[in-house]
């Protein structure tokens, strides 16, 4: 069946090209990480712009099946995930933002903490963080997954029961990741400036709560709202397009698998700040 | 698309190439011509590796072929998306080893096509599941997993799934192998029993194709029979015809068979 996960294979089959022989040389072999790289890439985009189409086209389709596996897609890659997220919140407010607030105090330089604040957290350190972190325990249970479905046979067995396989598989997981990386950021950020300004009360920092919260709201502008949404939710696609291309758009065996998830991870964080260097650029113009 | 008789080709196959399934510059199988006529029940018997899974995706439109023209229902396979969604669900297709979801019961596994197709919820398919489970003798398996059970059971839901939407053709790859002689013969009286035409199925006789490498449980005059082996696929047409006599590949497997019985 010429279905979308065959058209993505097809487009992205670079096991064949990987495993070929090559001569000991460090032209040839310089040559062909930068073939696999343009062809990863190349497989990425396909890969990203089909799974798109499918969640465009069949959202709808099947809703008795695809809604419930949707939001237990949400339910792994957001809620379950709750519990590490406000540890790492306190975290990060006690160990970084209740620091520069004390350090900002001692300067005299209280007036800069509302824009470090928006920088440093709401910008950079909150989505950047809740990606990783997400990649790291969501994306990989993701490639291995599918990479072992895929080795056993069960995309075949979708595609003769007449089932697309991106939009059974992959559509839940690409919805759930990027809705979970978006509500995780918020939380964390929340978590964050919180338990950041009971470190600046605990350590006497000569700066009342109403006065720290004030001057994070300033230095926030409609902006930071929109790309904060933004930046998250393709943050969460491209981790779920990365991990689920890995493990199911190309032809894995059973003993490639833990092969692929270490090289889904790699990439995964590359690709997180890549997106991050775009937005970053976004922002200087905005 | 309609042969004398009146009955329609529901696979044709046309000088066909038959690749494998994980690499397709590997050929299996040269130059298929082949039709299968409606009603009929075909045999394709070849020793491990001849490409019997490979010819029967090809049949069911999971693999394009390289070379000529596969169609199915009066399809080109290589047209087959998701437009003709409608075609790809007269095929009732199971796998050799079942390809079951593991995290899925033996219900849920079968219920699993009729959910998404009919976008029904759980509940809502329980009854057809449960009668479907009942006729193929799985109800006390219906809530274990697939890893739970044995190799029999898990062919014999491979099966239920496969019929669940009640198709019109029905593939099964080596669907004897392996099992115990018992499930063995169950399986080919129910499979006559679909071929004839199960009230179940509303009295519609199935088309029927199984791969098999054991020929004898298959003997039967009003089945049609071919063999694949070295690279080739021959027709042999009924059992006990002049072609099957003559078909070294037939007579091999026949002999291979009694040899692997022998303790």
């Amino acid at each position: 069946m010429q279905g979308n996960l065959a058209k993505a294979v097809k487009l992205t089959n670079l096991q064949r090209f990987r495993r070929a022989p090559l001569p000991r040389s460090y032209t040839d072999y310089l040559g062909r990480q930068i073939l696999l790289l343009l062809l990863t890439i190349h497989g990425l985009v396909a890969f990203a712009l089909i799974t798109l189409t499918v969640i465009l086209k069949k959202f709808g389709v099947a809703a008795n099946v695809m809604h419930p596996r949707i939001r237990q897609e949400i339910n792994r890659s957001g809620v379950s995930l709750m519990p590490m997220f406000i540890f790492v919140a306190l975290a990060l407010g006690f160990l970084v933002i209740g620091q520069t607030v004390s350090a900002l105090a001692q300067f005299g330089a209280t007036n800069y903490l509302g824009s470090t604040m928006v920088i440093v957290v709401v910008r950079e350190l909150g989505p950047l963080l809740t990606a990783l972190l997400v990649l790291a325990r969501v994306g990989t249970a993701n490639v291995i997954e599918l990479g072992t479905a895929r080795a056993l046979g069960e995309v075949e067995a979708l595609e003769a029961m007449g089932i697309d396989p991106v939009h059974y598989l992959i559509m839940p997981r690409v919805i759930g990741m990027a809705l979970g990386v978006f509500a995780l950021t918020i939380y964390l950020i929340l978590g964050a400036l919180a338990s950041g300004c009971l470190f600046a009360f605990l350590a006497n920092v000569p700066l009342t709560p109403s006065d720290y919260f004030h001057q994070i709201t300033e230095a926030l502008g409609w902006l930071d709202f929109a790309l904060l949404a933004l930046k998250t939710l393709t943050f969460g696609f491209f981790i779920a397009i990365v991990t689920c291309y890995h493990g199911l758009a190309q032809p894995v065996r059973l003993e490639e698998v833990s092969r692929v998830a270490v090289r889904a991870v790699t990439q995964g964080v590359i690709v997180c700040v890549l997106v991050d260097a775009l937005f970053i650029v976004l922002y200087l113009f905005a | 698309m309609n042969n004398p008789a009146g009955r329609s080709a529901i696979i044709e196959m046309i000088n066909v190439q038959i690749t494998a399934m994980h690499d397709s510059s590997l050929v299996l199988v040269d130059n298929v011509d082949w039709s299968v006529q409606s009603g009929e029940f075909w045999v394709l018997a070849g020793p491990q590796r001849s490409g019997k899974s490979d010819l029967l995706m090809h049949a069911a439109g999971l693999m394009i072929p390289q070379t000529g023209i596969c169609r199915v229902f009066g399809c080109d396979t290589r047209e087959f998306d998701e437009s003709q969604i409608f075609d790809r669900l007269r095929i009732g297709y199971a796998f050799t080893d079942g390809k079951l979801f593991n995290q899925f019961t033996v219900a849920e596994n079968v219920a699993l096509p009729l959910r998404y197709h009919n976008n029904l919820t759980d509940t809502e398919t329980t009854r057809a599941v449960e009668v479907l489970l009942e006729l193929l003798e799985l109800t006390p398996v219906a809530n274990a997993t697939p890893g739970n059970i044995a190799a029999n059971w898990r062919q014999r839901t491979a099966l239920a799934r496969a019929l669940v939407l009640k198709p019109e053709l029905l593939l099964l790859d080596n669907p004897n192998g392996g099992l115990l002689s018992r499930h063995r013969s169950w399986l080919v009286d129910f499979l006559d029993q679909l071929w004839r035409g199960h009230e179940f199925f509303g009295g519609r006789p199935m088309t029927i194709v199984v791969t098999t490498d054991d020929l004898r449980p298959w003997q039967h005059e009003q089945r049609q029979f071919a063999t694949l082996h070295e690279g080739k696929f021959s027709i042999l047409g009924a059992w006990g015809g002049n072609e099957f006599a003559r078909n070294h590949a037939a007579q091999e497997l026949l002999t291979d068979a009694i040899e692997k019985e022998k303790p």
